[in-house]
């Protein structure tokens, strides 16, 4: 049964069409970056790799923007990528907050923390064939809560930190991260957990391309749901289409 | 197993529009409107950098505890050239300043003059292009200063620094605006952590700019050059590593 609502806000889609296209630009000219200095450190300063606490692979040229090291153009399009990212981060928490996605789908309560919680979720993924958990279970709730909450916002504040010229307009915010140094180190692990969210998230995307679809349509939300009729034994299939 | 042909299929096509996406960056860098998005970018940085902070706001300042242990040297990390490496055995007894250009009174500075000016001690920090960060404290005259002295004319738009270092063949220099020329932290370091500057840091006399990038920091200084425009110098970008390497003229990011 349909809502006539979409499952997709308009500007949910809008965002996350623009945000993939900022954070694909954003990721693989970091990695161009990253090849100019492949050492992190914590604290004010550090140039030494002895000091370093992580020696960096450098990053082949096919997983870089441009295809090859390019440490010019690459931040050209890295500063450049960062506005669509930042600023569209405000506009969707605006958006969600105004629309009831935030408190709709991904507010947890303490009850979502318990590993009980989790374990349903788990389990309640495995076997549902269409799709039946339109409102987010814990799992999905806690996934995008710390996506939205914590790691999409410390890349921004990370990456303001790195800047000499925004540093004299909020000195406190490199202090927070505990000098330069350590902000760069936590906008590249920030930026290697974005990159593991994004795998589950492709992954589990392209068990089954309708979910793609409806992020481009916006889909159709189901009323909720009424009693559940007896479940149907399901067709011993593996990894059932899901998005988290 | 009829379901892995289109998976892959779909795989192979989001490969793509990500290499696509990946190519297309240095196509639409190479393009006009490519490179008109990259300047608007650039100088709408300065401009927020700039609104956000006031124009003379100080980068930050630290203590002479939370120096770098060593402060690294990199770029050119000497001159090849007789005079120089006569001056630095000797403790550049006559290295000159000059301040020139649209200026009323052309200045000619000796390291005795300089050191008589009154000096602005500050302990910051450099932070390269590449990413590292070293800390030192730095003493000198501050720019403001100079140009006072020398009566900067209007037309001046510019403050140019000659250097007498050399990389791939080309001279280095740089150029800042007058807003960062002016700024108080922008001084003309002949000391390191109370000594003479080093020769791999810039011996003897090197810019601080601090509120941007290292590469603006032009090391091995010989004149300070104030002009209308940087179109003629050079490849016409406004520094050694913005010709070579396409780096952006305004290095607050």
């Amino acid at each position: 049964m349909s809502t006539g609502k979409p499952k997709h806000s308009l500007s949910t889609r809008i965002w996350h069409w623009i945000n993939a296209w900022a954070i694909i630009v954003l990721f693989m000219t970091g990695l161009n970056i990253s090849n100019a200095h492949k050492y992190l450190y914590w604290g004010d300063y550090g140039f030494n790799p002895a000091d370093a606490w992580l020696a960096v692979i450098k990053f082949p040229g096919w997983a870089t923007i441009p295809q090859g090291y390019n440490l010019a153009v690459a931040r050209d399009w890295h500063v450049i990528a960062a506005w669509p990212f930042g600023v569209g981060l405000l506009f969707i928490w605006i958006a969600m907050l105004v629309n009831g996605h935030f408190f709709r789908d991904l507010r947890t309560g303490l009850r979502d923390w318990t590993p009980g919680a989790v374990i349903a979720s788990l389990k309640a993924h495995s076997g549902d064939a269409d799709g039946a958990a339109h409102s987010y279970n814990p799992v999905q709730r806690i996934l995008y809560g710390m996506v939205f909450g914590v790691l999409l916002p410390l890349m921004v504040l990370t990456g303001l930190s790195i800047s000499p010229g925004f540093e004299p307009a909020a000195p406190w915010l490199v202090d927070l991260f505990g000098g330069r140094q350590s902000a760069r180190s936590v906008h590249f692990l920030t930026a290697w957990a974005i990159f593991g969210f994004f795998v589950i998230h492709i992954g589990l995307a392209l068990i089954d391309w309708r979910l793609i679809a409806e992020m481009i349509t916006g889909g159709k939300r189901e009323a909720a749901a009424p009693p559940a009729p007896e479940p149907e034994p399901l067709p011993p299939i593996e990894g059932t289409p899901e998005h988290v | 197993m009829s379901e892995i042909g289109p998976k892959l299929g779909r795989r192979s096509l989001l490969a793509g529009i990500a290499a696509l996406g990946a190519g297309a960056c240095t196509k639409i860098s190479e393009s006009d409107a490519g490179q008109d998005l990259i300047e608007t970018a650039e100088a709408w940085h300065r401009t927020a950098h700039r609104s956000l902070a006031s124009r003379q706001a100080l980068a930050p300042e630290y203590s002479v505890a939370d120096r770098s242990p060593t402060f690294k040297g990199n770029g050119s990390v000497s001159v090849d050239d007789g005079f120089y490496q006569q001056q630095v055995a000797a403790g550049f007894p006559d290295w000159k300043l000059e301040v020139r250009g649209l200026v009323e009174k052309p200045l000619s500075l000796s390291m005795a003059d300089l050191r008589a000016l009154p000096q602005r001690v500050q302990t910051t920090r450099h932070d390269c292009v590449e990413g590292w960060s070293a800390i030192g404290e730095w003493t000198g005259p501050q720019l403001s200063g100079l140009l006072d002295a020398a009566k900067v004319k209007k037309e001046a738009n510019f403050i140019l620094f000659r250097c007498a270092d050399t990389l791939y063949g080309r001279v280095y220099y740089e150029s800042i605006d007058m807003v960062d020329a002016y700024h108080p932290q922008t001084i003309i370091a002949h000391a390191l952590n109370g000594e003479p500057i080093p020769q791999k840091n810039g011996a003897p006399l090197r810019m601080r700019i601090e509120r941007q990038l290292g590469y603006k920091q032009a090391k091995y200084l010989t004149a300070i050059e104030a002009v209308a425009s940087f179109d003629q110098v050079g490849d016409g970008n406004g520094g050694f590593w913005e010709d070579v390497a396409g780096y952006q003229w305004y290095a607050g990011i």
